[in-house]
Formats: structure tokens, C-alpha cells, sequence
């Protein structure tokens, strides 16, 4: 086992490496639909989605006008100014969204302020509108309007960087990219480190990139929906699926060592108990995709059968092709109608780094409150996918085991299996 | 049973050179490869220097649709990646596809790229709302650097777990952990990992000029790289890439390998500090130099060569002086330690993995590279820090160290006798 602030030992390559579990204490959530993780997780079973038309700029000329926006975000009522000039609009949320989750797990300078407590963050994009708005000033001013602040602000390692400064986390760092899969491969980094040595990590990921720069690169796959219908425009595994829609935000999660949370006192949401990435074979290979490789792999390194999961939360990619293949890998593991399917996403739009992790909130919050989130905007999934996915109202079930998939633009695959705790957590008052 | 990880292939794409061979001779003879600008016009820059590599991709094997789709960074990645696979003599064609991963570390991605069709789409930039009826096909795989990662993973048909990894000027070191890591726990036993970066564009010149990090010394571009010396101003930019094949001990002592060395430890630590400034008193990094030892099990006194992260700004080498001195305790002044980036500039997150690649060849040739540029030595870098010629020595136990914004601080420890087929020490 771990003996938590063993310094020489907190290291990924060690050889004292160990299989302690890895608990989720605390949790902390910025999503379109809800700033702050109750806001949240009431909207979400309400089916309250957050998308809507694009008001952080004028999208009427772009093909694609709907995203899910996190509104009436305040970052001053957040952070201190001083930290505004130097960061992007993601680094705030993502700010935001760890000292929510710190808060949450009740961690103070004791488990922070160590050489045993660090962050692994996914990015994707960076900090993009900050990078526009810089770009903009060298081009058209000149390369001395640059922002001195450039220099870390857009880069993808920021958040991470920003998260250990602020909370005085000195252990070991990393930032994992895996466009929307690399929040989970995070989440496992995170838990790695757990297993070399380290006490406390915070992980997870946050992401914006709703600028029209970011915006006309994201437009560049032609796989974002087209629709101006908020209802309409992401259905996830229905018939009509068309596109996705793009978000801002994410979860970042505070993850200990179990005989560490229990010696302070903490309560475990639940834990991480397997993981496993895998990459699809190139374009036009004739090996199908990955995916169900991941499922597999994350469900040995959890050691539990499929018939044990009682819950997948979905990549849910909102093209015909992608969610037929991710039905096809959930039927090869789980049978036909095997295991229940949802996608709360289809009410944020898909959060890239963020969304995986998002989606370890829910299953975690599903966890505490015996109920299964459903999935919007889909009334019956085309039924060629013959998945039993939860549509309309939340269903009140009791789930032990889920299963989060999350893949990612060029091939990422990832899967992780979180389990409940064994003392269940009541809802917070 | 322990699973160790070795690396058996290397492939390199280096100012002054393409290939590990050329490399090696930049390094061995103390050459520098910094020059002025000339990829595009610097002139209204503060710092107009540095380190490029004389690339030209069609020669180095990529078809006219991977140079097109293809940032420089990912055709660096590339070419290093193929010299990698050739090198390790590894037929990865028979290999099981979902064993084998990848760990690509990258800094700024591909930078340069999208400031090129960010000039497009926003006109020169006149235009705040982008026109994306002139977005490129790739658009998107610039923004999101995983797609470096993808591009090598489909060179190699690894269907296991793929990642970038982007950390900062640590990505290097880090990217390695990452690919030993992935190794050890059992989720691949073959990596193709390293690391990559070609920043050299006008927004990358502008936000170093910004905070003054690189070195003005536009009038002699080939001596301005100047680590630990009392005259240094500064760090100058780089571009290049390393990829190495690591692979698990006994898959590679199985089929005979050549071993360059075992990545025996590596560890990882933030100063929570300040997003661009560093304490002086190296206390994390010392603590990563001590953990990496430790799991290594290398006494400071065992070590050979230190590759110093060295990067010529006044502040990281005090900062570096200190931690070396807080984890190797007596033997710091009698180890010797040496900075790469005199010769090859600093290259952000490619440079930790091109300083592994030096030092995979100082252990194989037995020869520890200097510090170029190093004529009157900082009274405050103490150090034995090889200066101007290489320095011939048996090489077995070896540090490397990085540091990097966002307050990111790197230790890789590699053994092995460098030269002998398989002859790691059990």
C-alpha cells in the first residue's frame, strides 16, 4: 500500500509501485447547464440543457451557431484580480471549477501544501481566445502589443500550472492531450501517481474555446450539427443524429488514496477502479475501431464482468456512423439492450477535455442518489443500435458499478469503470 | 515481478543536423547550431535567433498529402519517429497492434501552423470573426496537438494507449516518464515516444521578447547561447525532435536488441511559485533529482553526467546551481554537468527529449558533451560544467534534468553500460 507522503516514492516509474484504490473526495463542476456541481446535477435531472445560440460572439455568418455556453459566469466574484489579465477564459472555469472542488473535499494546507499532492490536467485547445486576441494584436499592430502574459496563457500546460500555484500543490504534474478522451486518461494519470507514492491529486479537465478562431477550427471537421434548433441539434444515437454541438467547461475532481481520505475523515463519492486507452487503426484499415478494446481493458483492470456494470455513460458522438460503431462495441460486451446507456451530454454539447470528466461527475452523483440521469433531445434511439438507452425522465435505479467512454478526434479511445463506495454517500443537505 | 523498461531505437531531427549521426557530431565537437532567423523576417524583433534545423521534409521520406496535412512539428515527429523504428531493428508490423502505445511530448503543439492559417482566416488580422470559408482541412488538428500523437501512431500501428503529453519545456522528460511508465504497468510493452516542438514563428518571437527570456545578442548569433557563463542573457529558441523505441526489458532482450539504456527512474514536481519565475533555491527540482535517484537506485556519487536543463537565463541557472548542489550534496562540484542548449538552443518541449538523445550517445561513445560558449564562468554556477570540448569518459549513470513554466521540474535516470548487446546488469 501507499504510504501516502513517502516523497522518494511519488513517482510513476517507481518501483514500489502499489494497487491502493483511488477515491473521488471532492468535486467541483462548471458545465453549460450549471455552474457549481448541485446547479448542476439538479439541471441535469430536470433535463435542463444549456445549449443554446452562441452569445460570446456573433455566429450568424458561421455554418454552426449553437454551443453550450457556461452563462453567467462572474470571474471576479471567483478568483482575485490580479490572476484576470494573465489567464484565458478556460483557465478561470478551470480555477473555478478546482476550488470547488477542494472546498468539496474538505482539503486544507495539510493535504495540499505537500510534496505528495499534485494535478494532471487534459487540455485540448488551451486557452484559445486568449491566443485570438494576442494573434490579433501581433497582426495587426504589431509584435510589440504582444501580451507578456502570452507566454503561458493559451499554452496547454496552463491549467494544470495554475490550479498547483493556487493551491500550493508541490508533488507531481502533468497535462495529458487526447482531445475529448484525454479527460479520462488524465483522471488515470491522476491515479497512477496515486499509486507511486502520491497522496492527493487534483485532475480532471476543463476546456473552452468558444472564440471564432476556435470556433473555425472546430467547424473545419464538418462534424459539428447545423441545426439552429437547440432541441433538435444534438441527438445522440437517435435516427436523426446530425452533429454535435460544441461546449465550454468540465469537471476537475479531487482524488486521494483511500487509507488516506478515510484517516482525515473524508467521504468517497465512489472510486476509480479501472482504465485503459486504446487507439483506432489508421484510415481505411480494415481492423475495425478500438473502442470495444478499451471497454475490455478497462473492465479487467477493474476485474469486473460486464454483467456487473450497471450504467455506461456514453461518448455519444451525434453522427450515425460513431454511434453505430459505439453501439455495436456495447453489444459486443454487454449484449443487445444489455446494459442501460446515457448521455447527459446531449444537454452540455461535448465539453472536449472536459467531457469525460463531466461525465465521472454524474455517474458519481448517479452513485449517491440511486438514479440515472437521462438522455435529452432523443425520444426512442434508432433501434438498429439496440441499446437501452435513458430517455426522458431519470431513471430511479441503483447503480454500483459505471462505465465511462469518451473518444477522441484521430482515434482516442478511453474507458473507466468507477464504483460506489461501500458506506453509500447521502446527498448533501 | 518488476517490469523494466529499456530504450533500444533512436531517431533524431536536430539544428545542425537530421539523424542521431549528425547530431552526435554537432554535440561531440562543441559545434553551434544558432544562427540568425530565417524562416521568415524577424527583423522587428527583439531576439532575431535561433537554433533552426535545416529540414527538408520531401528528403526525409513524408509524401506531398503528409507534408500538406503535416505542422512542421508533426513532420519532425515523424521522420525522428521512422529513424526510431529503423534503429531498433524492431519489426513492429508482427508486433500485437493494441501492445504498442505512443507518448509524444509537445509544448506549443502546432504553433506554427495555426498562426499561418490564423493570418488566412483573419486576413492579416483584420478580421475578429474568422472567415471559415478559408479554413484548411486539418484546421482542427492543429488546434489540438494529440493530433502529433495520432500521426505517429499510425507510422507504427500502435492501437494501445496514445497520448500527448504537454507540459511545458518539461514535456521531453515528462513524455518519456509517460512512455516508461506505460511499460512498467503493464498497459503496452513497446512505446514510441520522445518529443517534439518547431515554435519558431512571429508569435512565439513576440511573447518571449515580451518578458526579455531570450537572448538579444543578435550580432553574434552563434555564441548566444551562453548557459552558466557570467554574460548570458537569456535563452535562444529552438526547434527540433527525439523518438526513441522503449520497450520492455525482457521483449527486447528476447530478440537480441541492441540496449542503449534502462530508464531506471524519473520523477516529476512542481514549485507551485509563479507561472514564469523560479525560486532560487531549487527545492522541487532537487526533490524530482532526488526521487528519480532514489528509484534508480544510483547514489549521487555513481552518476556520470549530469544534462543539465541549463537554459542560459540568468534566473534558471542559480535555480538549477541550487538544486543540483541540494540533491548531489558533495559530488556536485566533482560531477560533471553540461548544457546542451549552448549548441542547440532551447527548444521547449522538444529539448528534453533531444537531451535524452544526447545522452543515450555520450553513454555509447563514452563522451560527455560540453558546455559551448563557456568562457568566463558565473562565479554562481560553481559547477563542472565541461566547457568548450567534449570530454572523454565512460558514461553509464546519467541525470537529466528540466524545469519549465507553470512551474513544471523533471528528473529522468538512465543506466547501463551504453555499449554492450543486451548487457544491462541484472
Amino acid at each position: 500500500m501507499s504510504t501516502g507522503r513517502t516523497d522518494s516514492t511519488t513517482d510513476t516509474t517507481g518501483t514500489g509501485s502499489t494497487t491502493g484504490t483511488a477515491v473521488v473526495t471532492g468535486i467541483g463542476v462548471v458545465a453549460p447547464n450549471g455552474l457549481g456541481t448541485e446547479e448542476y446535477w439538479a439541471a441535469t435531472l430536470r433535463g435542463e440543457s444549456g445549449i443554446r445560440r452562441l452569445t460570446r460572439f456573433d455566429p450568424a455568418q458561421y455554418p454552426s451557431r449553437l454551443a453550450g455556453e457556461v452563462l453567467g459566469f462572474d470571474p471576479s466574484a471567483h478568483l482575485p484580480d490580479r490572476l484576470l489579465p494573465q489567464t484565458d477564459h478556460m483557465t478561470r472555469l478551470a480555477l473555478t471549477a478546482a476550488d470547488l472542488a477542494v472546498l468539496d473535499a474538505g482539503a486544507g494546507p495539510e493535504e495540499l501544501h505537500t510534496l505528495g499532492a499534485g494535478v494532471v490536467t487534459a487540455s485540448a485547445s488551451g486557452g484559445f481566445e486568449f491566443g485570438q486576441r494576442e494573434l490579433e494584436n501581433l497582426w495587426s499592430k504589431g509584435n510589440e502589443y504582444v501580451s507578456a502574459y502570452q507566454s503561458f496563457a493559451w499554452f496547454y500546460a496552463v491549467n494544470t500550472g495554475q490550479i498547483s500555484i493556487r493551491n500550493g500543490m508541490r508533488g507531481p504534474s502533468g497535462v495529458i492531450v487526447a482531445d475529448q478522451a484525454g479527460g479520462l486518461d488524465a483522471v488515470a494519470h491522476a491515479r497512477r501517481q496515486l499509486r507511486g507514492g502520491a497522496s492527493l491529486m487534483v485532475t480532471g479537465g476543463v476546456d473552452s474555446s468558444l472564440c471564432p478562431w476556435g470556433w473555425t477550427a472546430q467547424i473545419a471537421t464538418g462534424l459539428l450539427s447545423t441545426s439552429d434548433d437547440p432541441a433538435r441539434a444534438y441527438t445522440p444515437f437517435a435516427d436523426t443524429a446530425n452533429g454535435y454541438v460544441a461546449g465550454e467547461g468540465g469537471a476537475i475532481l479531487v482524488l486521494e488514496t483511500e487509507e488516506a481520505a478515510l484517516a482525515r475523515g473524508a467521504r468517497p463519492y465512489g472510486s476509480v477502479a479501472g482504465h485503459a486507452a486504446t487507439f483506432d487503426p489508421p484510415p481505411g484499415s480494415s481492423r475495425g475501431p478500438a473502442l470495444r478494446a478499451a471497454i475490455l481493458g478497462a473492465l479487467a483492470d477493474a476485474d469486473c464482468p460486464p454483467g456487473d456494470v450497471d450504467v455506461v455513460y456514453a461518448d455519444a458522438a451525434g453522427l450515425p456512423d460513431k454511434d453505430a460503431a459505439e453501439a455495436a462495441a456495447l453489444r459486443e460486451v454487454f449484449g443487445p439492450h444489455g446494459v442501460p446507456v446515457t448521455a447527459p451530454k446531449s444537454m452540455t454539447g461535448r465539453l472536449y477535455s472536459g467531457g469525460g470528466p463531466l461525465d465521472l461527475a454524474t455517474a458519481l452523483l448517479g452513485f449517491r442518489d440511486g438514479v440515472i440521469p437521462p438522455t435529452a433531445n432523443v425520444t426512442l434511439p434508432d433501434p438498429a443500435h439496440r441499446i437501452d438507452l435513458v430517455t426522458g425522465e431519470p431513471r430511479a435505479v441503483a447503480t454500483r458499478t459505471a462505465l465511462v467512454l469518451a473518444r477522441g478526434h484521430g482515434g482516442f479511445n478511453s474507458a473507466m469503470v468507477l464504483r460506489a463506495p461501500a458506506a453509500p454517500r447521502t446527498p448533501s443537505p | 515481478m518488476t517490469r523494466r523498461v529499456v530504450i533500444t531505437g533512436l531517431g533524431v531531427v536536430a539544428p545542425g543536423g537530421i539523424g542521431a549521426k549528425a547530431y552526435w557530431d554537432v554535440l561531440a565537437n562543441g559545434r553551434t547550431a544558432t544562427r540568425a532567423i530565417s524562416s521568415f523576417d524577424a527583423s522587428r524583433y527583439r531576439s532575431r535567433i535561433a537554433a533552426e534545423c535545416d529540414f527538408r521534409p520531401e528528403e526525409a521520406g513524408l509524401t506531398p498529402q503528409e507534408i500538406r496535412r503535416m505542422d512542421r512539428a508533426a513532420q519532425f515527429a515523424a521522420v525522428a519517429a521512422d529513424e526510431a523504428v529503423a534503429d531498433s531493428g524492431l519489426l513492429f508490423a508482427d508486433l500485437p497492434p493494441h501492445r504498442t502505445g505512443v507518448s509524444v511530448g509537445t509544448a506549443v503543439g502546432c504553433t506554427t501552423s495555426l498562426e499561418r492559417e490564423y493570418v488566412v482566416v483573419s486576413d492579416g488580422g483584420r478580421q475578429t470573426l474568422t472567415d471559415h470559408r478559408y479554413g484548411v482541412p486539418h484546421l482542427y488538428d492543429y488546434l489540438v496537438p494529440s493530433s502529433v500523437a495520432a500521426e505517429v501512431a499510425w507510422r507504427v500501428g500502435a492501437e494501445g494507449p496514445v497520448n500527448t503529453v504537454s507540459t511545458g519545456c518539461t514535456s521531453g522528460l515528462d513524455a518519456v516518464g509517460h512512455a516508461a511508465a506505460l511499460i512498467r504497468e503493464g498497459s503496452a510493452d513497446v512505446v514510441v515516444g520522445g518529443a517534439t516542438d518547431a515554435p519558431i514563428s512571429p508569435i512565439t518571437l513576440a511573447c518571449f521578447d515580451a518578458i526579455r527570456a531570450t537572448s538579444p545578442r543578435n550580432d553574434d548569433p552563434a555564441h548566444a547561447s551562453r548557459p552558466f557563463d557570467r554574460s548570458r542573457n537569456g535563452f535562444v529558441l529552438g526547434e527540433g525532435a527525439a523518438l526513441f523505441v522503449f520497450e520492455e526489458l525482457e521483449h527486447a532482450r528476447r530478440r537480441g536488441a541492441h540496449i542503449y539504456a534502462e530508464v531506471a527512474g524519473f520523477a516529476t514536481r512542481s514549485n507551485a511559485y509563479h507561472m514564469t519565475g523560479l525560486r532560487s533555491d531549487g527545492a522541487e527540482l532537487a526533490q524530482a533529482v532526488t526521487a528519480a535517484l532514489g528509484q534508480a537506485r544510483v547514489a549521487p556519487g555513481d552518476l556520470d553526467y549530469v544534462n543539465a536543463h541549463g537554459s542560459g537565463t540568468k534566473q534558471n541557472d542559480l535555480h538549477e546551481t541550487a538544486a543540483i548542489k541540494a540533491s548531489l550534496g558533495e559530488h556536485a562540484r566533482t560531477t560533471p554537468v553540461s548544457s546542451i542548449k549552448s549548441m542547440i538552443g532551447h527548444s521547449l518541449g522538444a529539448i528534453g527529449s533531444l537531451e535524452v538523445a544526447a545522452c543515450l550517445l555520450a553513454m555509447r561513445h563514452g563522451l560527455v558533451p560540453p558546455t559551448a560558449n563557456l568562457h568566463d564562468p558565473d562565479p554562481k554556477c560553481d559547477l563542472d560544467h565541461v566547457p568548450l570540448t567534449a570530454r572523454e569518459t565512460p558514461v553509464r549513470s546519467v541525470l537529466s534534468t528540466g524545469s519549465g513554466f507553470g512551474g513544471f521540474q523533471s528528473a529522468v535516470v538512465l543506466t547501463g553500460n551504453g555499449t554492450e548487446k543486451g548487457g544491462l546488469a541484472q
